[in-house]
């Protein structure tokens, strides 16, 4: 816990990761009160980090183009006829 | 053909008998009918005068550069084929020889026409196949199983073909949390299979995909050479990234498709096989929300119960009120904890925060088993909530879980009140 991360930082696999593993510890039932509220609390942010992500994700296009060096630069993409 | 000379003796001007056209006509296609080489074979040329009226059979000639061949194909077979000729296309016929009696004319009753070479190509197809399955290319044991989490989806086809149109779509529904890396290549013709492979290999090298999709809309067996390529097989099986090969096709299988990790019959399902769906992440979501609820829930019930049990423990070493009172609110509280975590499990993090600093203040009793301990001076029995209460060499009494013992006040810490009470040892001597 020491190297907790702000729920805005994480993407939604870590978050949920971390939120599954939150919901085991507390099923477990071991963890001292003040710990096991700190915990839920955690898990209460996690969650709802996870359902703002999944509300507002929307699919990032972008495509390898070759650049001056022989190598690969990652550009964005737009496709023709979106939306149609 | 010298025995049925004798029985027609045609070159008698003047005697014998005289055939019907009709009976000439229906002699011959018996004769053709007869030979069996005949009524199983395959023609090549090229495809001329193709006409299609409305009753749906189909009339063309065959010809090469020294003779011509009419041809006919049914309606019924016609509907049969996907594939049909254009004029001008070189072609392989299979069909029978057999004559139109009405007409005279001998013709090629067809039944299938393939672009020429594509009986070259499946036979090469074949070989290599064969190749491939004994160097163990095909082997179950050495596919990768797809990742659950594909957070970043590397596509290896053309930048302007609907497959790339129907696999963005795909994952726009199902999956919007993925980045989709497109590394485009030509997927057709003489340049496609080395441009494919140099895409496998720069999306693998410059993207770090956890999965790689490579499609393409269906074709002839002709337009998915590419995919049938040794190369284009090897490059897949190298892949450092599970590959999905999703190829429309309605000849049945690629090489391509037999060296994949996984095999789609589509592009749009082979973006389905390689996402989870935005459906079931919801329900996996609120699954989790009900089991943290659940779990904490359940704590406070327990505590609820082992506060009960406690009550007496603590009796001769508290006053009466006050534990009563400090129950009364632990049981109040823990309450509307319950209450909102089964209604609300949008709890704020300020009324957890709040509630759960509520909780540790009054309850100090059912935490001694986890180490705490409760100072209470020896004169009064009454509790030490402050520095302020103890002056050194004040008698003490300090209850643990299991029992009490007496201890004496030295000089009283300035520090903070709550990392003494987190910390026994500083009271024990």
């Amino acid at each position: 816990m020491s190297k907790t991360r702000r729920p805005e930082e994480l993407n939604y696999e870590q978050a949920f990761k971390e939120l599954e593993a939150a919901v085991q510890r507390l099923e477990a039932g071991e963890l001292p009160l003040e710990e096991a509220m700190t915990l839920f609390e955690r898990g209460q942010a996690l969650a709802e980090r996870c359902g703002e992500l999944l509300d507002q994700a929307e699919l990032k296009l972008r495509q390898l183009v070759p650049d001056e060096s022989g190598g690969y630069a990652e550009t964005d993409l737009t496709l023709k006829e979106e939306g149609e | 053909m010298l025995l049925g000379m004798s029985q027609m003796p045609l070159w008698d001007a003047t005697s014998g008998p005289v055939w019907s056209v009709a009976d000439l006509n229906r002699y011959l296609r018996q004769l053709l009918e007869s030979d069996y080489r005949l009524q199983d074979l395959w023609v090549s040329g090229e495809i001329s005068n193709l006409s299609r009226p409305a009753s749906g059979h189909i009339y063309f000639t065959l010809k090469d550069a020294q003779a011509t061949l009419r041809c006919v194909m049914w309606r019924s077979e016609v509907i049969r084929r996907s594939f049909l000729p254009r004029d001008g296309q070189a072609v392989e016929v299979h069909g029978q020889i057999s004559i139109y009696e009405a007409g005279g004319q001998y013709q090629l009753y067809a039944d299938t026409i393939r672009p020429a070479g594509e009986g070259a190509l499946y036979q090469e197809f074949l070989r290599l196949k064969a190749r491939l399955e004994a160097e163990g290319l095909f082997d179950p044991q050495r596919k990768h199983p797809l990742p659950a989490w594909p957070g970043r989806i590397g596509v290896v086809t053309s930048p302007t073909g609907a497959a790339l149109r129907d696999v963005v779509n795909v994952l726009r529904r199902r999956f919007p949390l993925a980045v989709v890396i497109l590394a485009p290549t030509p997927v057709q013709g003489a340049g496609a299979p080395a441009s494919i492979v140099a895409a496998l290999e720069a999306v693998n090298r410059h993207a770090r995909p956890d999965v790689i999709l490579l499609v393409r809309g269906g074709g002839s067996l002709e337009d998915l050479q590419a995919f049938n390529d040794e190369g284009v097989a090897r490059a897949v099986a190298a892949s450092q990234a599970p590959i999905v090969v999703g190829v429309g096709h309605e000849t049945d299988f690629t090489i391509a498709d037999f060296v994949a990790d996984r095999r789609a019959p589509t592009p749009s399902a082979a973006a389905e096989i390689a996402t989870p769906d935005r459906a079931d992440l919801s329900a996996a979501l609120q699954g989790a929300r009900l089991a943290l609820a659940a779990s904490l829930g359940a704590r406070l019930e327990r505590l609820r119960w082992s506060l009960a049990d406690q009550r007496s423990a603590l009796r001769f070493a508290s006053p009466g009120a006050r534990v009563a009172n400090g129950r009364q609110r632990v049981d109040e509280l823990t309450r509307r904890a319950v209450e909102l975590l089964r209604h609300g499990l949008a709890l704020r993090r300020a009324n957890a925060a709040g509630l759960a600093q509520a909780l540790r203040a009054v309850d100090p009793l059912a935490v001694l088993a986890r180490g705490y301990a409760l100072v209470l001076r020896e004169d009064d029995l009454s509790l030490v909530r402050s520095v302020q209460q103890v002056a050194a060499g004040d008698r003490l009494r300090v209850r643990v879980s299991d029992g009490t013992f007496g201890a004496e006040a030295k000089t009283p810490a300035s520090g903070n009140s709550r990392a003494r009470k987190r910390d026994p040892q500083n009271q024990r001597r």
